[in-house]
């Protein structure tokens, strides 16, 4: 079980639903095109994670096992990030064609999805305080608190004990911190997660013997069977060669239940360069100046997050005020069935999560033949969510204008078109621009919902950093600094605006009065 | 003889089944200055909103100049969507001067007198410009231009509102309690450009509590009450020997 963040189990669920009919045929790929494969980089080592020394390189057993993969099938390999709750449903609407991602091979998911045989075999593992004398199994752990990370085989095998109280993490790192404070007793997770673990958090130790069985497989979609052979073989092939072993080694991960599965059995190799490596970055201890230049080295990785933050913020934001600009007047001035719809938009829309429209929109709509970019996808949920707001504050701005100025145009001769254009609606912008900012900073922070459906924003970008660097404070108020930035500006220009907006701020005939005669 | 610019027959409106007008007959002529008196709540307002098409009506018939409104029965809709090609020939021959001034705040003064025909008539934004100077010239604001209305006071505001009905070049102008609003010190500078307005030939049709005004200026004096007209007749007429006895109780309060 990969240790991941993992929010809304149950809108999980319902995606899993929404994505157990059969998909549409997958466009078939030439052989020299690159075979994609989804994960997601912040769970951490060893499975893929940003290498430390270079952020914008991901690095990872999986890594390496794909890449060794590609060589043996002559084509080369490219990473997808998303979300680990949406690698499924990602892989299922054709955003990538393989997931390898620490993936249990089990019944439910076979159900769906098409798995390789196990690249790995792995048990779960308790892990307790150093000091900790009387815990060495699960026996040990009566009437005591046991963590562990949501929905994961070792959270099913605490649950199937009534002797033991379970408390569920979405981060691994989360539950080895609640140990360490003493919140809970012992950890239960991944042998692989508690190595990496222990080895770099003193103060905790692995205890008692390896629990139950994990396979990890690469899954393909059912109806790949070309590409599910391909891998099979060179699996095969590579497990025959020893180069999975020599993989599985390097990160210090060949265990003896991996013997004769994965490679020849026999005493490990104890050279295992890339664990040695993680482990120095891991414990290696900043002084003041190195601190800031780590700081600065993440820095592009966020900069990078904020830029698609902001051009997912602007875009939508734009169409929403548009759309809202009219549904505000259907609701207000259409024919009564537009009305009705305007009506039923809006609370349709107000009344049902975000988190919920993106991913009907994303994994949803691709069964009837829709399928958006991530990028398109993103701004139309965010719009479409955000044009109800503004369409209810365009019309308390549009109310907001006395009767009389309708009146006023009407009689002057002016249709009720021009009458909103040129009357109504300037004078109602200016009472709009405050909520509508308002929203706008609001849309800048909910557009970190779209990693969800694989975009890396700038709130993703940042539980990836902290999530190796195991620093959530530092790194998280970068972030905080980095939103508030870019915010600003915006706040700036709708004081401009509501400035310009403003009576005396400008002429519409043009010129300076000169006296005419 | 020569044919009224506006005729109203038997014209019905009433709001929620309470009769507001209950069969109004009236002629306008040219070029005249004609005011509607009567006490609040008469239905003088809503004769002048049926006139411009801001209000349907149930029953009767309006000519302005050739157009011709027949009522509409089937009301309880708005008066735009009842039979908005027609209300909307009627509201662009017809200037609405309101007791609010119910001028543009968004707009300058200059911009609030130039800009509707620019809009409805198309005409150039030069042309419309050079209009607008001198209108505002007309009614005293030459200089007032650049400012906005907030910055003029009421009766400043009502002056533009006048010259701004005028940019629209309409065949009558309906005045609705023009003056109500204002400071009792404000309300001559516009009474005097109506009067000057009426100077120039310009139709006016003015519900007002200003029976002085009534008097010195009226062409032709109408007295209201009740959702009828009671009597018609020149200022003197009206004023020295009403035939009428609410009529005469009416104007005994004023004078």
């Amino acid at each position: 079980m990969q240790p991941l963040i993992r929010k809304c189990s149950s809108l999980l669920a319902f995606c899993a639903v929404l994505c157990a009919a059969p998909a549409f045929a997958p466009a078939q790929t030439s052989s020299r095109s690159p075979i994609t494969w989804g994960a997601d980089a912040e769970g951490g080592a060893p499975y893929e994670f940003q290498d430390p020394q270079n952020p914008s390189r991901i690095i990872g057993f999986e890594v390496d096992i794909v890449n060794a993969i590609g060589r043996i099938l002559g084509r080369p390999t490219q990473f997808v990030q998303n979300q680990w709750d949406g690698l499924i449903p990602g892989l299922e609407r054709g955003n990538y064609r393989m997931v390898v991602s620490g993936l249990e091979i089990t019944p439910d998911r076979s159900r769906v999805i098409r798995f390789s045989r196990p690249y790995y075999v792995t048990y779960e593992q308790l892990v307790v305080r150093k000091k900790e004398s009387r815990i060495r199994t699960l026996d040990d752990c009566s009437r005591k608190k046991v963590g562990t990370l949501k929905a994961s085989l070792a959270e099913r095998m605490l649950y199937e004990r009534n002797d033991l109280q379970v408390l569920s993490y979405d981060g691994q790192i989360n539950a080895y911190e609640d140990l360490l404070n003493g919140r809970v007793d012992a950890v239960l997770m991944d042998y692989i997660i508690g190595l990496y673990n222990v080895a770099s958090i003193p103060g905790l130790r692995i205890t008692g013997p390896p629990l139950g069985r994990i396979e990890y497989g690469i899954a393909v979609r059912k109806d790949d069977a070309e590409l599910v052979e391909e891998i099979d073989a060179a699996l095969t092939q590579m497990i025959a060669s020893g180069e999975l072993r020599r993989i599985l080694e390097n990160w210090n991960l060949w265990t003896p239940v991996c013997n004769g599965i994965l490679g020849k059995a026999g005493p490990p190799n104890q050279q295992h360069p890339d664990y040695d490596t993680y482990l120095e970055s891991r414990l290696k201890k900043n002084s003041g100046w190195e601190k800031v230049v780590q700081y600065a080295g993440y820095l592009p990785l966020l900069a990078k997050g904020a830029v698609v933050t902001l051009e997912l913020s602007i875009m939508s934001m734009i169409l929403a005020v548009f759309a809202g600009l009219n549904i505000a007047l259907a609701r207000l001035y259409a024919p009564r069935f537009l009305r009705t719809f305007a009506v039923g938009y809006i609370e349709l829309i107000r009344g049902t999560p975000l988190l919920v429209q993106l991913f009907l929109i994303f994994y949803g709509l691709p069964h009837i033949g829709i399928r958006l970019s991530p990028m398109l996808a993103a701004v139309l949920g965010l719009a479409l969510n955000y044009s109800a707001y503004e369409a209810e504050n365009y019309r308390a701005g549009i109310q907001s204008i006395p009767k009389t100025q309708m009146e006023a145009a009407l009689a002057l001769g002016m249709t009720q078109m021009q009458a909103l254009r040129y009357v109504i609606i300037p004078q109602a912008i200016r009472m709009v621009i405050p909520p509508v900012t308002n929203d706008f900073i609001a849309l800048l922070k909910d557009s970190s919902l779209v990693s969800v459906i694989t975009m890396v924003e700038l709130t993703k970008a940042y539980s990836e950093l902290a999530s190796i660097h195991y620093d959530y404070l530092g790194i998280g108020l970068l972030a905080a600094a980095m939103y508030f930035l870019i915010g600003l500006p915006f706040v700036r220009l709708a004081r401009l605006a509501e400035r310009y907006f403003t009576p005396g701020g400008r002429s519409i005939i043009g010129g300076k009065q000169k006296q005419v005669d | 003889m020569k044919q009224p610019l506006v005729e109203i027959q038997a014209l019905k409106k009433s709001f929620q089944g309470n009769p507001v007008l209950s069969g109004i007959d009236l002629c306008i002529d040219s070029n005249q200055l004609t005011v509607l008196i009567g006490p609040s709540g008469c239905g003088k307002s809503t004769l002048l909103r049926c006139l411009n098409g801001i209000e349907t009506f149930d029953e009767g018939r309006i000519s302005i100049a050739g157009l011709t409104l027949d009522g509409n029965s089937a009301s309880g809709r708005t008066a735009a969507r009842a039979y908005p090609r027609k209300m909307h020939q009627l509201r662009s021959m017809v200037g609405m001067v309101f007791q609010s001034f119910n001028l543009f705040p968004h707009m300058s003064t200059l911009d609030n007198v130039a800009f509707p025909p620019v809009i409805v008539k198309g005409i150039p934004r030069s042309d419309a410009r050079v209009q607008a100077f001198a209108l505002l010239k007309k009614v005293g604001l030459a200089d007032k231009g650049n400012l906005f209305p907030a910055q003029l006071s009421g009766g400043q505001q009502q002056r533009a509102a006048i010259a701004r009905a005028l940019a629209m070049k309409p065949r009558i102008l309906l005045y609705d309690e023009p003056t109500s609003a204002l400071d009792p010190t404000l309300v001559d500078e516009v009474l005097e450009v109506m009067k000057e307005l009426d100077s120039e030939g310009i139709t006016q049709l003015v519900v007002t509590h200003e029976m002085r005004f009534a008097r010195d200026a009226a062409d032709k004096v109408v007295f209201m009450s009740d959702g009828v007209i009671v009597e018609e007749g020149t200022a003197g007429k009206i004023f020295s020997d009403p035939l009428d006895n609410r009529t005469r109780q009416f104007l005994r309060r004023f004078l």
